[in-house]
């Protein structure tokens, strides 16, 4: 049994230690906006939060979430309401949707380190992330959104 | 999705539709006289509640162009519903639906008069129901925002339907016949509207075939077999599998469909438990030739039959091309090639299948469920009515879920388990069970007179066919009675006067026999338009003119090429001046132009895009600075969706030009994940500038056209930029050295 925190929640997984921690959400937990790509943490569809820094679930054993905390895109927010939810949601980025949640916990990390990210830290943050649908334009026009109102807001 | 605008019509989709008007009344009578007020069904295609909720059926996939907003949106403009009471429901198959079928672009365009009528005819029945409730004449009343007004009185959608029980039938003359509204009358088509798809694909709700589960599921992953169709299973070999928690068993699969020959999966407990088991099984197969091709010979053959002058079809035939070019003062020649392309879509093939009361459902994300069913029905040894697909949200389609191969093995292992089975491919096995653009090889060739007068054109183009393997029964014929495959050529008959033309179209029949060629977006078009409007340029160049106004005066309207043409040269026209073409740019920065007609000549949508370009001579790196793209595609339903559409295109078309493309080794595809294969990225995404015509005119497909220009644009941008003429995508750095050094 591996003990950890998620979306502030304590819980106990059963799946082997080196079980990737991608799998263990979506089976277990049922935690299912977390998405599977590549699984060789390339595409980023899979990215959590682990103590806040963004990861890629597909490659994090179980066992180093032992004792953290873990958030996916289900706990970002109470309501679904993150500054870059909302921002996602005003300049309609998503299009199938499925690299969104991997998107948007990227982003929400970027924003939590660089709270004024410029379209070279976008990149750097981003470049992981591959959309198929390539709404590469929109994603960073929300971010730099999401950031004027939280910039805004504190 | 063979000509995909012909498909719904040829398969009786629009027979079916207006069939539907014989469905017309008062569905749920009998609930309704049981004291519930029912939800009114004008019509097959929605239903309108007590409350007022108009529930719109969509039976188009939802993968990111969000057609059930602009479905409903056309509906409910012609109903004169309250948006903010509308709503969309992703349909399961069913034979009342007809024809599912979501491809080619051809959603809002084949469902725009289809849903104007749908709503047309609901708005006549409430509006009569309305005025005896209200105790007017119908011809007193008008509906506006979900209310059927007659001066200051008025009354709901909602009420009618509770109160009145409305129960108006149509024939399906009757509703042929309903006229829709002019477009001076369009309240909700051509405003921004908020996609109704979206706020769950923000927050971990949105349910993608991926997330489908049942009780007592377990998992499998396919071993997927060294080569498509030629591949028997030898031995296997579990013993290292069976160390792994949660490991079930192998097994061997018999298809009698023939789409998942020689597949071994793998059963676990958990994915986890099924994927490393499936590391661990070792399968012995045997496999014919197939397992020797290369994309270099893939390439020979298609070169070869070329060079076999009546080799293919002759999708375009005029007469006179031979003495034409026998008599011309010049002849310009191209080849041009693009490498394998993969669909790569973000969602890994997967299916979930189960039998329940003797049913079989299939629960998984699919484009052509019509097509699909038949095959697992088939797989399974059951009537095609004994198998049902429950709609999801596909995590990308771009034609790899129009093939639906991917059932088979699901339901083939929910057979032999006798319980359900969930697939799930890897990302490798995803990518070795590809049906993959194929590799094209294509010759032009255009004949002069004198002054540079362009007197012919012959384009030859060589390529795997999709329809062959995938719906063979339906595929056309030329003049002479040679089959092609419209989606391997359409797109080379367009609309310039060339004088004598031909285009022949060429199976590649080892392509065939090697690997299954798929239906990538843009299919036929984001290839054949990569050759030309390179050679357009080329052979501008050759008689020493501009290359937009070579094109604006070959777009002439003339003969066959009346009305669209001159569609097409006014947004060629616009957007080269909207992008100053022609002003003096900086060293190794170039400006290049394409245009197309988009996916089908009965489909037109007039596009033209501008690729600027910096191309480091050092390095052979090409950056793109900006994409503008013009398009006119008839009436906008959703501006911001459409804008969207076109923006991914044309990313999409600029991932196909530079960075994305494999080659086929030892009869499989060599690249089978990002490591290696390498689509465009966000630092690589240039600003794209996406405008459109205002027009009135019935809307065209999005979805495609905006792929089809990019690569040719920027190959004439880098010739532009240095004089190199690049004729493969994608193209690499490696290549324009090499094209540079040969200027040198």
């Amino acid at each position: 049994m591996t003990a950890f925190k998620l979306n502030g929640r304590d819980v106990q997984a059963k799946a082997p230690d080196d079980a990737p921690l991608l799998w263990v959400l979506r089976d277990e937990f049922a935690l299912t906006g977390t998405k599977f790509g590549c699984g060789i943490a390339l595409c980023g569809a899979c990215t959590v939060h682990l103590d806040g820094q963004a990861v890629r679930s597909c490659v994090t054993p179980l066992a180093s979430a032992a004792g953290r905390s873990v958030t996916t895109i289900e706990g970002l927010d109470p309501h679904g309401a993150h500054p870059l939810q909302a921002a996602w949601i005003e300049l309609q980025v998503p299009q199938c949707g499925y690299c969104q949640s991997g998107q948007i916990m990227q982003a929400a990390h970027l924003l939590a380190t660089t709270p004024r990210p410029g379209d070279a830290d976008i990149d750097g943050a981003m470049n992981g992330n591959l959309c198929r649908c390539m709404a590469y334009g929109r994603i960073r026009k929300a971010i730099k959104l999401a950031a004027a109102r939280l910039e805004g807001a504190a | 999705m063979n000509a995909p605008i012909a498909t719904p019509t040829r398969r009786g989709f629009l027979v079916v539709a207006a069939g539907a008007g014989l469905a017309f009344g008062f569905v749920g009578e009998a609930s309704a006289a049981a004291g519930a007020p029912a939800p009114f069904e004008p019509t097959l295609w929605y239903e309108i509640d007590p409350a007022g909720i108009v529930t719109v059926h969509i039976i188009w996939a939802e993968m990111g162009q969000h057609v059930g907003t602009a479905v409903a949106r056309i509906l409910a403009d012609e109903l004169e519903a309250d948006w903010s009471k509308v709503r969309i429901d992703h349909v399961d198959l069913d034979p009342k639906w007809g024809e599912m079928s979501t491809g080619g672009s051809a959603s809002v365009f084949t469902s725009f008069p289809i849903m104007s009528r749908a709503g047309a005819a609901g708005r006549i029945a409430l509006i009569e129901a309305g005025a005896g409730l209200l105790g007017v004449a119908p011809a007193a009343c008008v509906a506006r925002g979900g209310m059927v007004r007659a001066g200051d009185w008025a009354v709901s959608f909602g009420d009618i339907v509770a109160k009145a029980r409305p129960g108006r039938t149509f024939s399906a003359d009757d509703l042929a016949k309903l006229p829709i509204k002019p477009a001076a009358e369009r309240r909700l088509i051509g405003t921004s509207v908020a996609a109704l798809d979206i706020p769950a694909k923000t927050n971990g709700q949105a349910r993608y075939g991926l997330d489908a589960s049942a009780p007592g599921m377990v998992y499998a992953r396919p071993k997927v077999p060294p080569t498509r169709y030629d591949s028997v299973v030898q031995s296997i070999d579990d013993t290292a599998a069976r160390a792994v928690p949660g490991y079930l068993r192998c097994l061997t699969l018999e298809d009698p469909s023939g789409h998942a020959p020689g597949w071994v999966m793998v059963l676990g407990e958990t994915f986890i438990a099924a994927d490393r088991a499936a590391d661990l099984v070792k399968v012995a197969w045997t496999s014919g030739s197939a397992a020797q091709v290369s994309e270099a010979d893939l390439q020979a053959r298609a070169r070869q039959l070329i060079d076999e002058p009546a080799a293919g079809s002759r999708f375009v035939d005029d007469p006179g091309l031979e003495a034409a070019f026998a008599g011309a003062a010049k002849v310009v020649e191209a080849t041009y090639t693009t490498s394998t392309a993969l669909h790569f879509q973000m969602e890994p093939l997967n299916a979930l299948a189960f039998e329940k009361d003797g049913v079989w459902e299939i629960h998984t994300g699919n484009q052509w469920q019509t097509l699909a069913a038949p095959w697992a029905a088939k797989a399974l040894g059951v009537a095609p009515e004994k198998v049902v697909l429950r709609t999801y949200r596909i995590g990308g389609g771009f034609g790899r879920r129009l093939n639906g191969d991917y059932v088979v093995p699901a339901v083939l292992a929910a057979k032999a388990a006798g319980r359900p089975v969930k697939m799930v491919c890897t990302r490798p096995d995803d990518v070795r069970f590809d049906s993959p653009r194929s590799p094209t090889l294509q010759r032009l060739r255009m004949a002069f007179g004198q002054g540079g007068r362009v007197l012919a054109m012959d384009h030859a183009a060589a390529a795997g066919w999709p329809n062959l393997a995938m719906d063979p029964d339906d595929m056309p014929k030329d003049a002479k009675g040679v089959v092609y495959d419209p989606d391997a050529i359409m797109g080379a008959n367009h609309w310039y006067s060339v004088g004598a033309h031909r285009v022949r179209a060429i199976g590649n029949d080892l392509a065939n026999k090697t690997f299954r060629p798929g239906w990538l977006r843009s299919v036929g078009p984001g290839w054949t338009n990569w050759a030309l409007e390179s050679f357009m340029d080329e052979a501008a160049h050759a008689v020493g003119k501009d290359p937009v106004a070579f094109r604006l005066a070959l777009l002439d309207g003339a003969g066959g090429n009346a009305d669209g043409a001159k569609r097409q040269a006014a947004v060629l026209a616009r957007l080269a001046k909207k992008v100053g073409w022609g002003a003096v740019l900086a060293p190794d920065v170039g400006l290049g132009i394409a245009t197309s007609f988009g996916q089908l000549r009965e489909m037109p949508t007039w596009t033209a895009c501008a690729a600027r370009v910096h191309v480091d001579r050092r390095t052979g790196v090409v950056k793109v600075e900006k994409l503008d793209l013009m398009v006119d595609a008839g009436t906008i339903v959703d501006p911001d969706g459409a804008a969207a559409q076109v923006e991914g295109g044309a990313l999409w078309g600029l991932s196909l030009a530079l960075f994305e493309g494999t080659r086929f080794a030892n009869g499989q595809v060599a690249d089978t994940n990002l490591d290696t294969y390498t689509p465009l990225r966000m630092r690589d995404a240039p600003e794209v500038d996406v405008e459109f015509v205002d027009s009135a005119d019935a809307p065209m497909g999005m979805g495609e056209p905006g792929v089809t220009v990019v690569a040719p644009a920027v190959a004439n941008a880098v010739f532009a930029a240095t004089g190199a003429r690049l004729r493969h995508i994608p193209i690499r750095p490696a290549e324009v050295l090499a094209a540079l050094k040969t200027l040198a």
